[in-house]
């Protein structure tokens, strides 16, 4: 019975990823790249990060909880700021590609914009952070029981489903803000992004207490996704016309 | 924990089978510890989360409560709690005719006898391990580990104020999945096709089969199968396993132990006046192997020597011996059973009372009281049946019951230690236990006694050195230490090769495809035996090994083993070679032999083959929770793919940025 809960859980953490991918990124050749080589930047961010957490952790004594709780706060810490600093790297490399790309397409200028790349970068670091958290969870939950003999809530694989969601969405949403603040040179949104990273992985940490971290998170999702839309070209006015040639199509049908 | 199995396979009308059908991922069900009545209709009918583990008290595995649980398809598996004391009513998972259909009384050979028409030999038998369970069962040591799954029930499971717990419910799961199917002929015919035209052939099930062990007053040629002039042999026997409904556990202490105990002990008595003052004919010790399965050990045995495979034929045997169940006399009579059909015939009447009589006098120096039960009860079920089915060979079976047997566990995991009334002061360490003499060993002893003289007389020695035979005390209640207690004790280890291990119960069979264990009862009994009548030898370990080029060894007569000797205080040992007349003939079942996986003559037993025993507890979710997930994820995917399809369809509107002119693009 519970492949219906790993059924579930799949869908609620990867079922807009998947979604994105298939209506957005599936088709152009170019965007899959981009998107492989952005899940690759974050993975080396991660092995990077995790490298430094392991050899704090063995040199420190295994016994002492607290030493323990410590490092893995300072741990989270130190990977969200090795993440970042990779996605400001592969912004680069981005534009060192994207004249490159220009140079050899036929029109004389690339065949996509920093905007879509940038959508496409935070979508890769989204779904590979994302598969990371979740797959391991995801095939526990296979099995025939669920969490809760040790004490903890029986709740645990919905709230890892709908965390997995919201950091995948926010992964996107940071790239779309995050490349635009460095094309414009505006460091505050990168200082912004940074600090609302740290934010919604610090709320993490109070987990099993769900209340206090999936509803802060959620918040910080929306109001991610309505700086990036804004961000990335989009405006009331666009929203409007969306709007009325939306009835305008439906009165001349 | 031990669970039933492995499924063992027989072939017979109703095609029975034992074993836990389990499925391959494991039988997962809802804990309920079944302490009351009330717990039972719980589980059977009115519980709202069935299917139910039941994690019962011992109090409650009996017939009635399995056969209605066999019954229920709200039953997922069965979890016994061991108690140590049996219930006092008795209780026997066997059959209430064990080996009714291999013995010798047949609708041609003795019909008013068979099926035990006339005489019950196992009342309180209820037929437990022969009834076929879809579910595992296992059981539990009342321990640590008992101890946190009760616990668990406690804090999840247990109703309050008569309403029914509410989700997350604490779960076990059991694993016990057996891979063979239906019956023998059916599992060894997929075997065979397996073997015939697969890569990798995977076998299903395998024969049961061990060894018995066997010995000679005088060493016989083993080399030269078939009939030897001029040797009229008298055999004395006993069977060496035991079993219960559960694998693994098989103490057996009044069924087997005692009978195994004794006969050791006379061996010991026996041999050193039997060397100085040889009687007229040879005498053989046999211990026979699987019996309770049909006579395994016996048939084969019986079947060897028809066809001249064995170190003598049924030409040369001229009477037999053996010891049943002697171990609760309580000082009262021993009774002699014999066969009322063959005793027809006068001569063998004749040779049967001479027997009897050579018994009874060696009886009466010793104050032992001995008698015959009623001149037509049948022959209680013994290796003896499987000589008179193919021969009139006169012989007796000596036994503390009279009629039904006086066992009220048989082949049950209440025979025990206790039962036996093995028991020892709290204060005494191992070493302390191991040479205490309790009054079982005392009682057996006597008996003991009797079967060395009784067995000297009458293989026709005289009878001036009767009296210098004489069982030892002390080697008996070290033998019913080490068989009943712990085989891990010093003197054991001493008699045993050095790459021996200590462990704990034995009586249980080996099969073929596990390497024959060095510390099963077979090789206990072979290495105690050796140790018993054998001689220490000079030779080292390469020359103890392959003794041919040895002057004055003989490989054909005699059996030489590598013993590690007695362990020194500082761990080491002085290792030795011992020269015996102690061998082991092959102890699988006929049929086997001759590939008639559905013979009606001869035991067909198979065990299923396994991978995994294990269980595991964990907490499952209400079901409505997990259809509540799958149904938001459902739509989460849904809602999702709906709303990007649209903001996909629409971004050139929604994202201006696509509108601008396509050479600044920054």
């Amino acid at each position: 019975m519970t492949a219906a809960v790993f059924f579930g859980c799949a869908f609620i953490a990867f079922g807009p990823a998947f979604a994105l991918f298939i209506f957005t990124i599936a088709r152009d050749p170019l965007r899959v790249i981009i998107f492989i080589a952005g899940a690759f930047f974050w993975l080396l961010s991660l092995l990077l990060s995790s490298l430094v957490w392991f050899i704090a952790m063995k040199a420190s004594n295994a016994e002492d909880t607290k030493v323990q709780k410590g490092l893995l706060i300072f741990g989270v810490m130190f990977s969200v700021l090795i993440q970042e600093v990779f996605r400001f790297a592969y912004y680069r490399l981005l534009r060192k590609a994207n004249e490159g790309l220009a140079a050899i397409s036929d029109e004389e200028t690339s065949p996509i914009s920093v905007r879509q790349m940038a959508y496409v970068a935070g979508l890769g670091f989204g779904i590979i952070s994302g598969a990371f958290s979740m797959i391991n969870i995801l095939s526990d939950s296979l099995g025939p029981g669920t969490v809760g003999i040790f004490g903890d809530s029986q709740y645990y694989f919905i709230t890892s489903a709908l965390m997995t969601l919201a950091i995948t969405l926010l992964h996107t949403f940071w790239g779309v803000v995050f490349f635009e603040g460095c094309e414009k040179s505006r460091w505050w949104v990168i200082a912004v992004v940074v600090c609302l990273h740290l934010l919604v992985s610090g709320l993490s940490l109070l987990n099993p207490l769900y209340e206090g971290s999936l509803p802060p998170v959620y918040a910080v999702t929306v109001l991610m996704a309505v700086w990036a839309f804004f961000s990335s070209g989009g405006s009331l006015h666009n929203l409007s016309l969306l709007f009325t040639s939306k009835r305008s199509e439906v009165e001349s049908s | 924990m031990a669970p039933v199995g492995g499924c063992i396979f027989h072939d017979c009308l109703i095609c029975l089978w034992l074993c836990a059908l389990a499925s391959i991922s494991g039988d997962t069900g809802v804990l309920h510890v079944l302490e009351t009545e009330a717990d039972l209709d719980w589980i059977l009918s009115t519980g709202p989360h069935p299917p139910y583990m039941v994690v019962m008290e011992a109090a409650f595995f009996t017939r009635s409560t399995m056969v209605k649980m066999k019954n229920s398809s709200r039953v997922a598996g069965v979890a016994v709690i061991k108690s140590n004391t049996g219930p006092t009513e008795g209780f026997s998972p066997h059959t209430s005719c064990p080996n009714q259909n291999t013995g010798v009384y047949t609708e041609h050979y003795g019909p008013e006898l068979a099926n035990c028409n006339n005489t019950v030999w196992n009342p309180l038998g209820n037929g437990l391990s022969y009834e076929d369970f879809a579910f595992p069962i296992f059981s539990l040591k009342d321990d640590n580990q008992t101890q946190v799954i009760r616990k668990c029930y406690e804090d999840h499971n247990m109703r309050m104020n008569g309403s029914a717990p509410q989700y997350p419910l604490c779960a076990m799961q059991l694993f016990s999945h057996m891979h063979a199917v239906t019956d023998t002929v059916t599992c060894m015919r997929r075997t065979d096709l397996q073997n015939s035209f697969s890569i990798n052939p995977e076998k299903l099930c395998d024969p049961l089969s061990d060894f018995n062990v066997w010995t000679s007053i005088r060493p016989l040629n083993n080399s030269i199968k078939g009939h030897k002039e001029n040797e009229s042999v008298v055999i004395a026997a006993a069977r060496l396993d035991g079993r219960s409904f559960f694998w693994d556990i098989a103490p057996s202490a009044e069924g087997t132990v005692s009978s195994i105990v004794t006969l050791l002990a006379a061996a010991q008595a026996l041999y050193p006046v039997a060397l100085e003052a040889p009687p007229q004919r040879n005498i053989f010790f046999t211990f026979f192997q699987g019996e309770a399965f049909d006579y395994i050990g016996s048939s084969r045995m019986v079947y060897d020597m028809e066809n001249s495979k064995f170190v003598i034929d049924l030409d040369n045997v001229h009477s037999l011996l053996e010891i049943g169940q002697i171990g609760l006399r309580n000082g009262q009579s021993l009774w002699m059973h014999s066969d009322p059909v063959s005793r027809k015939n006068t001569t063998v009447n004749k040779q049967v009372a001479n027997l009897v009589a050579n018994i009874k006098s060696v009886a009466s120096s010793l104050n032992l009281s001995l008698n015959e039960p009623s001149a037509t009860q049948a022959l209680p079920p013994s290796s003896f049946q499987r000589f008179l089915r193919v021969r009139p060979v006169p012989g007796l079976v000596l036994a503390d019951h009279q009629a039904s047997f006086t066992n009220r566990y048989y082949e049950s995991l209440y025979d025990t230690a206790t039962y036996l009334n093995v028991t020892y002061p709290s204060d005494l360490s191992p070493e302390q236990q191991l040479e205490y003499e309790t009054e079982a060993a005392k009682s057996l002893t006597q008996v003991a006694t009797l079967v060395a003289r009784s067995i000297y007389k009458q293989a026709g020695g005289e009878d001036r050195f009767l009296n210098n035979i004489t069982a030892d005390t002390k080697t008996v209640a070290k033998l019913l230490y080490g068989f009943l207690i712990m085989s891990n004790n010093s003197w054991f280890s001493s008699l045993l090769p050095p790459e021996a291990l200590g462990r704990g119960s034995i009586l249980g069979l080996v099969i073929t495809h596990i390497i024959n264990t060095l510390t099963s009862v077979t090789r206990f009994v072979q290495f105690i035996l050796a140790n018993m009548t054998g001689t220490v030898t000079k030779l080292n370990q390469s020359q103890c090994q392959n003794p041919k080029d040895v002057p004055g060894e003989s490989k054909d007569l005699y059996s030489y083993s590598w013993v590690s000797g007695p362990v020194s205080v500082n761990g080491t040992t002085d290792p030795y070679c011992v020269r015996s007349s102690v061998h082991l003939s092959k102890a699988l079942s006929p049929a086997f032999e001759l590939t008639d996986y559905g013979s009606r003559e001869y035991s067909t037993w198979t065990e299923s083959r396994w991978k995994t025993i294990r269980a595991r507890i964990f907490l499952v979710a209400s079901p409505q929770l997990e259809m509540m997930t799958l149904g938001v994820g459902v739509a989460v995917l849904l809602v999702s793919l709906v709303v990007t399809y649209f903001i996909s369809s629409k971004a050139e509107l929604l994202f201006s940025a696509t509108r601008e002119p396509p050479n600044t693009t920054y």
